[in-house]
Parts: structure tokens; sequence; C-alpha cells
């Protein structure tokens, strides 16, 4: 037993419940949207950049109250924007959020009513070049903390998330749209399904065996297979019919944002797994003090 | 460097920077520290929970216990050299916030609501913290936590595993030692302290701490006390020393401490790069995906 | 505590707990000090960091033994056994400080010819009388002395007993306060010292080790650790509470402590002496003004019924001849003017033929039973809770539900008044509420922290504290109650012409009140008790002041000067750094506010520090006076080399260099030739209950131990194979009406359990945090397992038994409940002070809940 105290955690699990890993889905949702629309509205597919616009903003404006309901004091949400600190990536974030977000829905709502173009373009600018943040910094929220797996998955965490979130904005799209207007989408979601995959082997390899176990044990090893299968098979299907049928395409976009939901949830369940056992916390940090002694 | 970050802005009104020296070679395990503080600082009672952890029913620090005495029954001789005595030994120690000079949970709140005072500690102001929860997991010793009252029933206690759940968080908010902010303002020391029979919690300047550890040290290390170290004594730590540090008897996990605290956001520079270039990979991905042309 | 009473002279702790960190050696033994008296166990820290060695002798490993050097387990009730090892130990090999015991213990004094010892009559001493279960004690006296008792008793064959013996030997007879016979070579066959040697020459360590279940290593490490700390150079320190005194022969277990310490020339010297670890906040000072039955304030003795002789006898069988004890008559008139001012004079003889007077044992055990019997009816709880806190608490549930009315003071609705529908008894079916005839009337009590008043502390030191807050509706501080309720019975029997009601219509009752509640003023009620001169008004500064003519009221000899100079002197709050590290300036300390008792000791014969390390009182021949940093235990200007006079009386009676004052001839006592019940050495004797047989005599247990044999009162038998002591937590206190109550304290230790050792949970079957069942001849209790290596098997007689811990706080009410580990104890009690035997009787224990 001298390796912790009654087997207690030497960390805290975070209190964060179910609105967060959902978030995590829908935020990343929001962010690879916007990006992918504005890319689409260059690129003239107004109908991709139109779909993708509009679940860019539904993305966006549930994660807001998502992010809310998650609060312990959720009166006070507006103390998020009190001040704005690079050294907390949740206030970075709510300010991305914030501003993307805003943005977002502000051409979303415009698009709708089709006015005052110019300002529904520059609100589409702005969440475009926040969209990346958005669905990149929830890597750095949760690396950011003193939970072993998702500390010591820093270096992956940002690109694991932001490809997840790409896929998710592909594949939404993909799954919404006919396939002749959702090849970019639809390959956003195989590549980036690809990358997300990737970045999940590289961090699981990297962390090392211990950190790897929960990916692989309980109840956030579940969910982390299960998403890897959703995904693969998902992007799969994608590529090899998605192309072509429609309900391919629909199959197949589904199993992805399935996977990716799921992804989410085995990340987040693995922090809280690894925050709850003291031996993620105590060996690695034993090897690392006993080599610097 | 070892300057608790944001001390230095207060000019004028910058204080000495305080803490404690927790002695636990002298610490009766009378848990004195325990009840004044929740006294003082009208911390709730939080579950009538038998664990059976030697005579430890606190369990952990969190939301409603800022200090938190740990108990360890160990077969083990208290001094090398004692080999004929009682192979038994009964280590007590009392766990606090360690006021870290680089402080994850103060760097890591959005809201400012936790914020370093003029003597260099850590606080969470309870009129602006939101409960988002941020700096619990941050914090490398878990030393804070939410506060839901009324408790959770014993069953279902938040180490156990299982998420609170929604209607079991009335309050919300986030709690901690405040180092007795309060009392400091008012020039007395901390109400645990004040409490501690043996002066096994010592308060002061940090300066004068460290130095009265490292002779404390010295002496115990010549009469060969078992296992005899400090821990957040030193400066360069992960965490750039502890404001509340301590004298032990055993390794630090043995009692329930990380062996090697490190403040997450040591490493935040480099994640933000990686977030950044992972930004731009979605830029790129995106781009890269019309590459193919619409269908 | 008669143990020290009858060595030394006062029955109070002879140090201050400060004084600790001077020791070279500290032994805590039948205390768990860290955990019951931690703050006071910061100068054993003190000392342990500078240097000195702390041993903890006790059955189970305790908060105490991992602070301690050293930690010895022993067997509990095996302590007599430990120390009379100690002293022969000593003795055999020459290691006690002669000088000092030639001079300042009785070791000369030749005794009695006709004295046998328990070595000659196998485990009896001299004067067993079979029928009585009681000893006479002629045989046990100084040679060529008759033994003067106290209390008007001589005459009537009673003695000084109990707390009143605790607090002085009144010895009388003495010629020039010194013995008829000594020998100062200590070679006389009879004298005091050669009957110790042989009294304890079997005492070895081998034997020590056998009873006790420690290893003769751990013995022979002790004795040398001590005895090496002995001499002019260096002292130890003794700490008791009770795990000593709760045993059929508690107080000879003090006793033993009390030789050791004579031997090794620890008493009234810095970092010596023996500290009694006191219990609730002010139990000194409820011995000091006593609760009990059998004395009154001071250690006066109460008039006893067989006494029907006049005054002037009385103050003949108590004024003793030599030592304090002389100015009897002075404490005596000062009292009675403090209770009736005006209404007593010299004419009426100060009342003495109205005041009431004792007619039995009278005390609790003794009225429990007789509640039992239905011959109690009514009952005042004021201050505790016996339904919880007494030994064989059911049996005292049993009797509160046979009184006719109950009246309860206290601070919350405790068991002993909640009994009657919330008890064991009453979910078992064994008491049904419908049938208790008890009427019950709950007065609510103001806590300390809401009335102003002093607190006698375990050092006698008297602190005053100050009302924080008002007592809340119908709360009320103790004196506003007694206070209004003595008004309210003189307002009624005002116009009474019963002779019975003379002596309440002579009470002075007059105290100023204050506030809405009319409150009376607390100093006031001081200052009565330090007292004053009647004609002038003056307050007194100390007991040497008190007058045998009525000119002087005093409410307890022993506090005059607590409110010296008309100032509060209990209310000093001068911090250590702003004096010397005695501190006389903080509170006030009693007697005389003197913190180290029997200083003279700490001086050579001829008044010089027997070292410049132990300086602490001395003779400045220059200025012809005492001098140090204490208040002097001794006469001022009474130099070294005073002998007194032919026909000296009182304190003129005492040698300059005999510095145990309170004693008649002067010098601590090795040897007790009066004011015990059950001998004057302590020999072992195993606890009433006990697995083993007594490997010394075939007298099992302390022959003179009161353990009455009723149906609510079984013992236990040998289907109980395993040793039951009971103990605190530092997390509660007592009976638990003050910290089952309490949130803070409660969530520390939430659950009533019993400590085992790990061979005997597998023994047993018994599995950590489970349940488990303990059993006596009693009834059986519940209570969670907490398996602990803290506690070992023990081997005693080439026999493994097991030791089984049970914490004594819980109870049916309040916000952590469970049982009462009382409920398995017997009434079985030590004869000199009526105290249970709690920390060792025998059980049974198995897993599982218990059965209904
Ligand atoms: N926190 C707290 N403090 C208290 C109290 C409280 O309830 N809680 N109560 C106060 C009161 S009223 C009192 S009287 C004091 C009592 O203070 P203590 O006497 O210290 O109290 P206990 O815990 O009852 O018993 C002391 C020790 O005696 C040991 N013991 C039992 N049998 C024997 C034996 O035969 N020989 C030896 N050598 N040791 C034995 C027990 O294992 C235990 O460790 O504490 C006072 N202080
Ligand atoms: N088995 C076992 N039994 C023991 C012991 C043991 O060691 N083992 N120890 C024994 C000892 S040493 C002791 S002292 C006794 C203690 O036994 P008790 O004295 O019966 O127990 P307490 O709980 O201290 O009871 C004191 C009560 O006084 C109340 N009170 C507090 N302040 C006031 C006040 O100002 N006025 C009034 N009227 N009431 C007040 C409290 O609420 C409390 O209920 O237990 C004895 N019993
Ligand atoms: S110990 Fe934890 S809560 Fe305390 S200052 Fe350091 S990071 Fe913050
Ligand atoms: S929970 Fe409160 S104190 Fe903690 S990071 Fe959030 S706002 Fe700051
Ligand atoms: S410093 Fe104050 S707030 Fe912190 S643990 Fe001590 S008493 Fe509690
Ligand atoms: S008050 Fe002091 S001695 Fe008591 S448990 Fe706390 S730190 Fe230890
Ligand atoms: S409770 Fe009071 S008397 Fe007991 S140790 Fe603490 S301060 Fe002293
Ligand atoms: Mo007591």
């Amino acid at each position: 037993m001298s390796d912790s105290y009654y087997g207690r955690p030497v960390i805290k699990e975070p209190t964060w419940t179910w609105e967060i890993p959902i978030y995590l889905f829908t935020g990343g949702l929001g962010g690879g949207s916007a990006v992918l629309s504005a890319a689409a509205r260059l690129a003239g597919n107004e109908r991709l950049a139109k779909t993708s616009l509009y679940l860019g903003a539904a993305g966006d404006v549930v994660s807001a109250p998502l992010l809310i309901a998650d609060l312990g004091r959720p009166e006070r949400f507006l103390n998020m924007l009190r001040v704005f600190k690079v050294t907390s990536p949740m206030s970075v974030g709510s300010w991305v959020l914030f501003v993307s977000g805003g943005a977002s829905s502000t051409a979303a709502v415009l698009e709708t009513l089709d006015r005052l173009r110019p300002v529904k373009y520059l609100a589409e600018l702005v969440s475009a070049l926040f969209g990346g943040p958005l669905a990149t910094y929830t890597g750095a929220l949760l690396a950011n903390t003193s939970v072993p797996v998702w500390h010591e998955g820093r270096h992956e965490l940002p690109w694991l998330f932001g490809a997840s979130g790409t896929a998710t904005a592909g594949a939404a799209a993909a799954l919404l749209l006919p396939p002749e207007e959702a090849g970019p989408a639809r390959r956003l979601a195989i590549g980036c399904a690809a990358a997300e995959l990737a970045a999940m082997e590289v961090m699981q390899h990297r962390v090392g065996r211990l950190l790897a176990e929960p990916y692989r044990k309980g109840l956030s090893g579940q969910l982390t297979r299960a998403s890897k299968l959703c995904v693969a098979a998902g992007a799969g299907l994608l590529a090899w019919k998605g192309r072509q049928s429609r309900s391919a395409a629909v199959g197949g976009s589904t199993l992805v944002l399935a996977g990716e939901m799921l992804l989410r949830w085995g990340v987040f369940k693995a922090g809280f797994a690894s925050a709850r056992d003291p031996k993620y916390t105590v060996l690695p940090q034993r090897q690392r003090r006993d080599s610097n002694r | 460097m070892s300057v608790p970050d944001g001390w230095l802005a207060y000019g004028d009104e910058q204080q000495e920077r305080v803490g404690f020296f927790t002695d636990t070679s002298v610490c009766i395990g009378c848990k004195a520290c325990e009840v004044a503080c929740k006294e003082w600082n009208l911390v709730p009672e939080d579950g009538l929970v038998f664990t059976g952890e030697s005579y430890d029913n606190t369990s952990t620090l969190g939301a409603n216990s800022w200090r938190h005495v740990a108990f360890i029954e160990q077969e083990k001789p208290l001094r090398l050299d004692d080999e004929d005595g009682e192979p038994l030994r009964w280590l007590m120690s009392s766990d606090v916030c360690k006021h870290c000079t680089h402080a994850a949970c103060l760097d890591v709140c959005p809201t400012g609501s936790l914020f370093r005072t003029e003597f260099g500690t850590v606080v969470v102001q309870e009129d602006i913290c939101n409960g988002c929860g941020y700096c619990v997991p941050a914090c490398p010793f878990g030393v804070l936590d939410k506060r839901h009252i009324p408790s959770l029933p014993a069953t279902t206690t938040r180490v156990s595993g299982s998420e609170p759940q929604a209607s079991e968080r009335p309050d919300g908010r986030v709690w901690k030692c405040t180092l007795c902010y309060d009392r400091l303002k008012g020039g007395h020391e901390p109400a645990c302290a004040k409490a501690c029979p043996t002066d096994s919690i010592q308060f002061g300047p940090l300066d004068e701490l460290r130095a009265r550890a490292d002779a404390r040290l010295e002496k115990l290390q010549q009469e060969n006390w078992n296992g005899v170290q400090l821990y957040g004594r030193d400066p360069d730590d992960g965490v750039g020393g502890f404001g509340a540090f301590f004298l032990l008897l055993d390794e630090p996990e043995v009692y329930g401490l990380p062996p090697d605290p490190v403040v997450t956001t040591r490493d935040l520079p480099g994640l933000w790069a990686q977030t950044a270039l992972a930004a731009g990979a979605v830029v790129l991905g995106v781009v890269a995906s019309f590459l193919g042309g619409r269908r | 505590m008669p143990g020290l009473g009858t060595s030394f002279g006062r029955g109070g702790a002879t140090d201050y707990q400060q004084d600790l960190q001077n020791s070279d050696v500290i032994t805590i033994m039948g205390s768990n000090m860290a955990e019951n008296h931690p703050v006071g166990f910061q100068w054993v820290m003190e000392a342990r960091e500078r240097g000195a060695r702390v041993f903890h002798i006790d059955p189970r490993f305790t908060r105490t033994s991992a602070m301690a050097t050293d930690y010895i387990r022993i067997r509990a009730g095996s302590d007599i056994a430990f120390l009379g090892g100690v002293v022969n130990y000593i003795l055999q090999n020459d290691l006690w400080f002669e000088e000092y015991v030639k001079r300042y213990t009785n070791a000369p004094v030749i005794i009695d010819e006709r004295f046998q010892d328990t070595e000659d009559l196998d485990g009896l001493f001299s004067g067993w009388d079979p029928e009585k279960r009681a000893y006479s004690i002629e045989s046990w006296s100084y040679k060529g002395m008759a033994v003067h008792g106290s209390g008007g008793e001589t005459e009537q064959g009673f003695r000084t007993k109990g707390e009143q013996s605790g607090h002085g030997g009144h010895g009388g007879g003495l010629h020039h306060g010194e013995p008829p016979e000594e020998d100062e070579t200590l070679q006389h066959r009879n004298c005091v010292f050669q009957i110790l040697k042989r009294h304890y020459q079997r005492y070895t360590p081998e034997l020590v080790a056998e009873t006790c279940g420690c290893s003769v290593e751990q013995f022979v490490d002790y004795c040398e650790a001590i005895t090496q700390s002995s001499g002019r150079e260096r002292t130890g320190a003794f700490c008791y509470a009770v795990g000593w005194t709760q045993h059929t022969v508690g107080v000879q277990y003090i006793r033993t402590a009390a030789i050791i310490q004579q031997l090794l020339g620890n008493m009234g010297r810095p970092g010596g002496g023996i500290l009694a670890l006191r219990g609730h906040a002010s139990i000194q000072g409820s011995t000091d003004i006593p609760t009990l039955f059998n004395i009154l304030p001071g250690y006066l003795p109460m008039p006893r019924a067989e006494y029907y002789g006049n005054f002037d006898n009385f103050m003949k069988a108590n004024i003793s001849p030599t030592g304090w004890w002389g100015h009897f008559k002075a404490y005596w008139v000062s009292l009675m003017k403090a209770y009736f001012g005006e209404n007593a004079t010299e004419e009426n003889e100060w009342l003495f033929e109205k005041l009431p007077r004792v007619d039995d044992d009278n005390s609790v055990y003794w009225t429990t039973q007789q509640m039992l019997d239905g011959k109690v009816k009514g009952y005042l709880l004021a201050g505790e809770n016996p339904a919880v806190g007494n030994t064989n608490s059911k049996a005292h549930r049993l009797a509160l539900a046979k009184l006719d009315w109950l009246v309860v003071r206290d601070v919350v609705e405790i068991e002993s008044a909640a009994f009657w529908y919330d008890s064991p008894e009453i979910a078992s079916g064994e008491l049904k509420t419908q049938e208790i005839p008890t009427e019950i009337f709950f007065l609510p009590a103001a806590t300390h922290t809401e009335k102003d008043g002093s607190f006698t502390n375990t050092q006698r030191l008297l602190q005053w504290h100050f009302a924080a807050v008002e007592p809340k509706q119908d709360c009320r501080s103790d004196l506003w109650f007694y206070f209004h309720l003595g008004r309210l019975i003189k307002q009624k029997l005002a116009d009474s012409q019963e002779p019975r009601d003379e002596l309440i219509k002579a009470l002075r009752w007059e105290y100023p009140t204050h506030s809405a509640i009319q409150e009376p003023d607390a100093e006031a009620v001081l200052a009565e008790v330090s007292g004053w001169e009647v004609p002038t008004g003056k307050f007194l500064s100390a007991y040497k002041e008190l007058k045998e003519d009525g000119s002087t009221v005093c409410g307890c000899w022993i506090y005059c000067g607590a409110h010296a100079d008309g100032i509060n002197q209990t209310a000093r709050r001068k911090p250590h750094w702003e004096q010397s590290y005695v501190a006389p300036e903080w509170a006030w300390a009693w007697p005389a506010n003197r913190r180290l008792l029997y200083n003279r000791a700490s001086a050579d014969p001829d008044g010089k520090p027997w070292s410049e390390r132990k300086k602490f009182v001395w003779w400045d021949a220059e200025q012809g006076k005492w001098t140090g940093l204490d208040t002097p235990d001794f006469e001022e200007t009474k130099p070294p080399d005073y002998v007194p006079p032919d026909g000296a009386e009182a304190e003129d009676a005492i040698a300059g260099d005999h510095p145990f004052i309170m004693q008649a001839d002067g010098r601590s006592w090795l040897f007790v030739p009066q004011g015990l019940e059950d001998g004057p050495l302590p020999s072992h004797y195993e606890p009433h209950e006990s697995p083993f047989d007594n490997p010394l005599y075939s007298q099992r247990s302390n022959p003179v131990r009161l353990a009455p044999e009723r149906p609510e009162n079984r013992f236990n038998d040998d289907r109980y194979p395993y040793v039951a002591t009971t103990y605190r937590l530092t997390e509660h206190h007592t009976a638990g009406g003050m910290s089952r109550t309490v949130p803070y304290l409660s969530e520390l230790q939430p659950a009533m359990f019993v400590e085992v050792d790990p061979e005997l949970a597998r023994l047993e079957g018994l599995e950590h945090g489970g349940w488990a069942t303990i059993s006596t001849a009693r009834t059986s209790i519940e209570a969670r397992v907490m398996v602990t290596d803290r506690l070992k098997p023990i081997a005693v007689e080439g026999r493994k038994t097991h030791q089984v811990g049970l914490p004594y706080h819980w109870g049916s009410r309040g916000l952590t409940t469970g049982a009462a580990a009382n409920d398995l104890a017997p009434i079985a009690l030590d004869p000199n002070v009526h105290i249970q035997e709690v920390k060792a009787f025998t059980c049974a224990i198995r897993p599982g809940r218990r059965r209904r």
C-alpha cells in the first residue's frame, strides 16, 4: 500500500458532467463547419456553404447552453467574460466560442433573412477564422489539467479533437446533402476520420503502456473501441459507396458522427478513470522523480 | 523563478509572502486543525462515513475539508537505528492547499475568481466563482472541489467514481483553504495553525519557514529518522515551490501526495503551439477537401 | 487522589504541564496523553525535541505511542507488577538517590513489629478481617505511635478515607514532627526501606515480562533509562490518567509510581513529579470544592452520623498536632463563616450541631443499587450522563427507570434524560415506555461560553472564563439555578419553625445579580471562596491569614488568595513571553499560586540547588528566605537547619529539611501507615475479571475491592476469554453529550468501533469494517470492526491472549449513535475512591450484528 493512500486518488476527478462531452462534439461540429462553410463559399459551392453555415451555427448555439448548464452557478456564466487569460484555455475558449458563435449565428440569421450581405460575409469570415481554434482548443482545455491521460496526451489532443471536429463537420454536411453536392464534405469526413484514428494511435503509443490503459480498459476502453469501429466503418463506407449511394452516404456519415461522439465520451471518461486511480498519477511521476534524483 | 505569479503586481501593497511549514514529525493527529478551520470558515459538515482507514474519516481534501489529517499505520521503525524497538509506526500528517508559487488552479480559472493575494497566497472569491470546475482537475494535488450540499449519500461519494447528479449541487462553487485571508488581513495567524497544539503547523514568512525546515531536516537526519524528507520546499520544483510545504517521514505518495507535481500550465506554450498548428491544419484539411471537385 | 495525597500530602498533580519540557525522561503510563490532553502534550514533544526519552506504556499503540521515543506494550491491569519490578530493579542495583531518600522520605522510619507483608501472608497484609472484608490498620503504623486519623473518626473506628485522604496524611502524635524510631542507616529489619526491599524482591524482570507481556529487554531498557535520569543533575516525570485509576487497585497503581519517584528523588524538582492528568475541564475543581458526598471544600471531612460528640471533640480529632493540618480549626471556622455569615458564632459552635451528617456510603454506585432496590425515589442529575458514562450503564438505565422523579440539567437531551423512550432496553422490549413510572424534568443548562466562571484544570490552575454570549431561551447557568433555587427555598422556609430548617434559614445567601435574567455575579462567589477579613472587609491573600475566631471568611482554604487584593487573580493572562517560563502571572494555582508542589525538595537539605541545571527554589542565606522561580512550598523564612523546639505545633513542628509540609512528619511516604483501605504498599493483584491467575499470590484480586454481585451485575467466567479495555478518542468527549451532538466532531469519528488485532480477527472471523458483537455476563453490544496492527496478541504466563479495545463515547442519541461500551463493564470498584474498573475486564467477541 505504499504506493498510495488507501488507494484514494491523488488528484480530483473533474466535476464536469454529461454536458461536456456533448459540447466537445457540438463545439467541434461548430468549428469545423464554420471553416467548411467559408471554404465552400469561396469555392462557390453555395449549398454546402449554406448547410455548413447552419450546421456550424447550430453547433455553436447548443454549445453555449450546454456549457452554462454544466456550471455550478449557471447564473454567473457571464463571469467567463470578466477576464481574458491565455493561461486558461477555458477563458480563451469562452471568448472564441463567444466570438465565433456570435458570428456564425449572425451569419446564419442574415442568411435566412437574406439581408445585409456584407455584414454576413464579415460574420462568416470571423466565424471561419475562429472555427479552427474552436475545433482544437478543447484539446488544450483537457490537456491543460493534471489528469494524467489528458495532460500526457497534450501533443496529440488538439490534433485529435481538430481532426474529430472537422470529420464531424464533414460527416454532418455529407449526411444532409445529396452526394453530388457533398464531395468536399465527404472527403473531409474520410480524411479527417483517418487523421483522427491516426492521432489516437499516436497518442496511445506515446503516453506509454500505463497511461494508454484507460483507452483499453473499462468503460472508457469500450467507448474508445466502439468509437474506432464506428469511425473506421463509417469512413470506409463513405469512401467505398458514399459517392454513389445516398443511403450509403447517410449510413457512413451517421457512423462517423456516432464514432466522433463516442470518441469524445471515450476521451472524457478515460480522463476520469486516470484521475480516479492513483497509480496513473503516482507511477509516472515517481519514475520522473527517481530519474532526476 | 520562484516568485508567485501575480504577486508583484501589488506594488506598495505587497506583503511578505507567508505560508505554512507542516512538520509531520510532531503531528499528534488530534485534528484540531480540521475543526478549527471548519469553525472559523463556516465550512459545513459533509457526511458521517466510517471508512475504517485508521482514524481518518475525512479521507481527502475537498470543498468541505480544507485541512485533512492523514493516518498511516506502518510496519516500519521510527528511527533507522532502532532495531529492537516497536516495529510499528503511525504517521500523521495534516494536508492543506499548497498555495503554489505557480498555481495551476489560479492559472486556469476563467473568471478570475481565483487570485493571488498580497501575501502571495491563492484564494477563491466566492462571489465570483461560477463553478466551471476547471480548477478542480487542474490542481496537481486534488485540493479543490465543488461543494455539494446536501452531501452525496455515502455510497456515491465522488471518490467511488460516480459523477455527481445535477440535483445534488445547490452550492456549486469550488472551495478551498484561503490561508485564512481574512485573519491575515486582521494580523492574525490562520485558525489551523493557531489551534495546532504541537506546532506541527507553523505559520510565518516563507523564507523563515524554509530556513527552519532545513535545520529541522538536518536534526532529524542526524537522529536517524526513517524516511525524513522535505516536500515542496524546493523553489525549483514543478510548481515553483509550495507556499505550504511539509516535512514528511516517508515518500509523498504514501500520504496521498503526488511525488513530482508539475503545474500543468508549464506545458501550456507548447500546448498552444500544437493547438494553433492543429487549427491551421483544420483549415488546410478543409481546403484540401475541395481539391477533388464538387461530387 | 489518595495515591498522591497519602504519599506526598496533597491530592493534586504535583507539577504543571509546562514543566515537562525540563524532563530528561518522561513516562506516560495509564494515559493516552496525546489524544486526551493534546494541548499539554506539546510539552512532552518539547522535551523529546530537547533529547528526553519518552516512554509510552500501554496495552494499545495509540497516538501517544506514535509520538513517544519508546513504546512498551503491556497487558491491561498489570501495571503494579511492572512498576513494582522497577522498584525492585532500583533497590537491587542500588540506583536510588541516597541523600534524597534518607532525608526527604520515610525510608528510615521503623514500622510496628506486628506488621506483616503480602509476602508473608500470600497476598494479604496484617490486620485482614475476612468477615468485614477490610483491614484494621493498627499494625501498619510507625513504631511507637498510635494512628491518628481525622474527620472526628478516631474514636468511632473510622479513618481518613477516599478523596479526603487524598489530601494529606493527617497523621498525628509526632514528637518534634519526627517519627519515634528511625534508622538513618536504613539497615533495621523493620525500617521502611528494608520492608520495601523485601516486598518487591520477587518482582524480577522475568516476572514482569511473564505477567505484563512485555520483553525482559524492554523492561530493563526502561529501568536503565529512568534510573539514568535521576540524581542531582537529571530528573524524570510520570504522567498518568484514568488508565491507572480505573482499576480495583487504581490508587495503588499511583502509589507505585510515587514510590519510584521518591526513590529516584524526582519529587518537587523541575522536570520531575507525577502529573495526574485530570479529566473534565474542572474535575480538579470539583474535588477541591467537591461534588462528593463525604468531604467539604478544601478536603475538610463531612461530619458523620455516628459521631454525636461535641464540636471540641470533632476539632480534636481533626487538628493534626504537626504540619499544616494543625490549623484545621481556622479552615473550618472560616468555611462556616462563608456559609452562615453572622449566624455562625463562637457561642453556637459555628452551627456545628445543625450540620447534616453522612450515614452511609452514598457514593454513586451505591446509590444506583439503592435505586434498583427501589429505595431512592428522586434523583437530580447535573452535568453527567450515567446512562452512557457509568460502568454497567445498563444497570444505571434500569435504575433510573425505577425512580419517581428525575431532574436532568444538561445542555442537550442526553441518554440519561431520554432512556424512557430511546434506549437499548426500549428497543429490545425489556423496558416499556408506558410502564416506566419516572417523571422526568429536563432543565436546559447554559454552556461554559454562556457564563462567567472558573475552571480548575489538571495542574490546580484556576482559569477564569468570561461569558461570550447570553444563554438562549430557558438555558441557565448552574450558578443561576442553584442560587435562585436556594433563594426560593429560603423564601418558602422563612417562617418555618421546624428545627430541621434552621440551617437553611441561617445560610448567608446574598450575591449580586446582573442582566435581565438575574445572573448571579460569579466573581462575587470567587471572592467568597478566596475570603476576607470580617471586621475590615480586606481580602485575604493566603491561608496563613485564616483565623479560628470567626474573624475571617473563606469558602475553601486552599483557594485562599485567588481573589487577593480584590483582584480576580484567576483572570490574569500575562503571556509567557513576558515572564519566566513558570508563568506565575498566568491565572492562579492553588495553593498560594504554587506551580510545582513540594518545591523545597528542589534544593538539597542545606537549601542549595541540587545542581545548577535543576535549580528551582533555594535558600538565600543573605536575605534569610527561600527564593527561586516559583512560590516556595515552604515557610518563607524557615531556614534549612531549623529544628522544631519541644512542644512545637502545626507547621512549626516541621524541620527545615522536610519538604513535604502537609505530612505530619514533613516527609514523603514510601510506606503509607494510614489513609488507604488496601495496604501500605502496592501489591500486584489481577483485575476483578481476568483470564489469568495472580503469579505472585494465591490472593488473586484486591481483597478489599467492592464488587456487588446481583442480577443486574453478573460477573464473567472463562467463557469470556479476552481482555477488554475502554478508552477515549480525541474526537469525542466522555459520554458524548458534548461531542456526538457536534457535527464537526461527529464526522471525524462517525461510528462506534472495536479494535482487534489481526490474529484475533482471523481466529473469530471478524472482518475489517464489518460488524462484531461483544459480550459479557452483563449484556452484548455491537460495533464496527477495526482490525489494526496497533493491537497485538500478548503472551502472559506462557499463554497467549488478545486485548479488545472499546471507545466508550457512544450512546443512542446525537448525530452519530452507537452502543455504549459501558453496557459491558461490571460494577467492580476500587475500595478507596469507589472508581469503576473499566480499564480491564473480560469479554467474548463474534462476527455479525447483535441479535435481538
Ligand atoms: N479528547 C478527549 N479528551 C479527554 C476526554 C475525552 O473524552 N476526550 N476525557 C477527559 C477525561 S474525563 C479524562 S478522565 C481524561 C482521561 O484521559 P486518559 O486516561 O488518557 O483516557 P483513556 O483513553 O480513558 O485511557 C488512557 C489509556 O489507558 C490505557 N489503558 C487501559 N488499561 C490500562 C492499564 O491497565 N495500564 C495502562 N498502563 N494503560 C491502560 C488505554 O489503552 C488508554 O490508551 O481525558 C480527558 N480528556
Ligand atoms: N468505560 C468507561 N467508562 C468511563 C470512563 C472510561 O474511561 N471508560 N471514564 C470515566 C470518566 S474519567 C469520566 S469523567 C466519566 C464521564 O462521564 P459523564 O460525566 O457522565 O459524561 P459527560 O458526557 O462528560 O457528561 C457531562 C455532561 O454535562 C453536560 N454539561 C456540559 N456543560 C454543562 C454545564 O455547564 N452545566 C450542566 N448542568 N451540564 C453541562 C454535558 O452536556 C454532558 O452531557 O466517564 C467515566 N466512565
Ligand atoms: S495546491 Fe492546488 S489549489 Fe492549492 S494553489 Fe496549488 S494548484 Fe491551487
Ligand atoms: S470553478 Fe470557480 S474558481 Fe474554479 S476555475 Fe471555475 S470560476 Fe475559477
Ligand atoms: S489557513 Fe485557514 S482556511 Fe486554510 S486550512 Fe488553515 S484554517 Fe483552513
Ligand atoms: S492540529 Fe496539529 S497536531 Fe493536531 S492534527 Fe493538526 S497538524 Fe496534527
Ligand atoms: S479540549 Fe481544552 S482542556 Fe482539553 S486539551 Fe483541548 S484545550 Fe486543553
Ligand atoms: Mo474523567
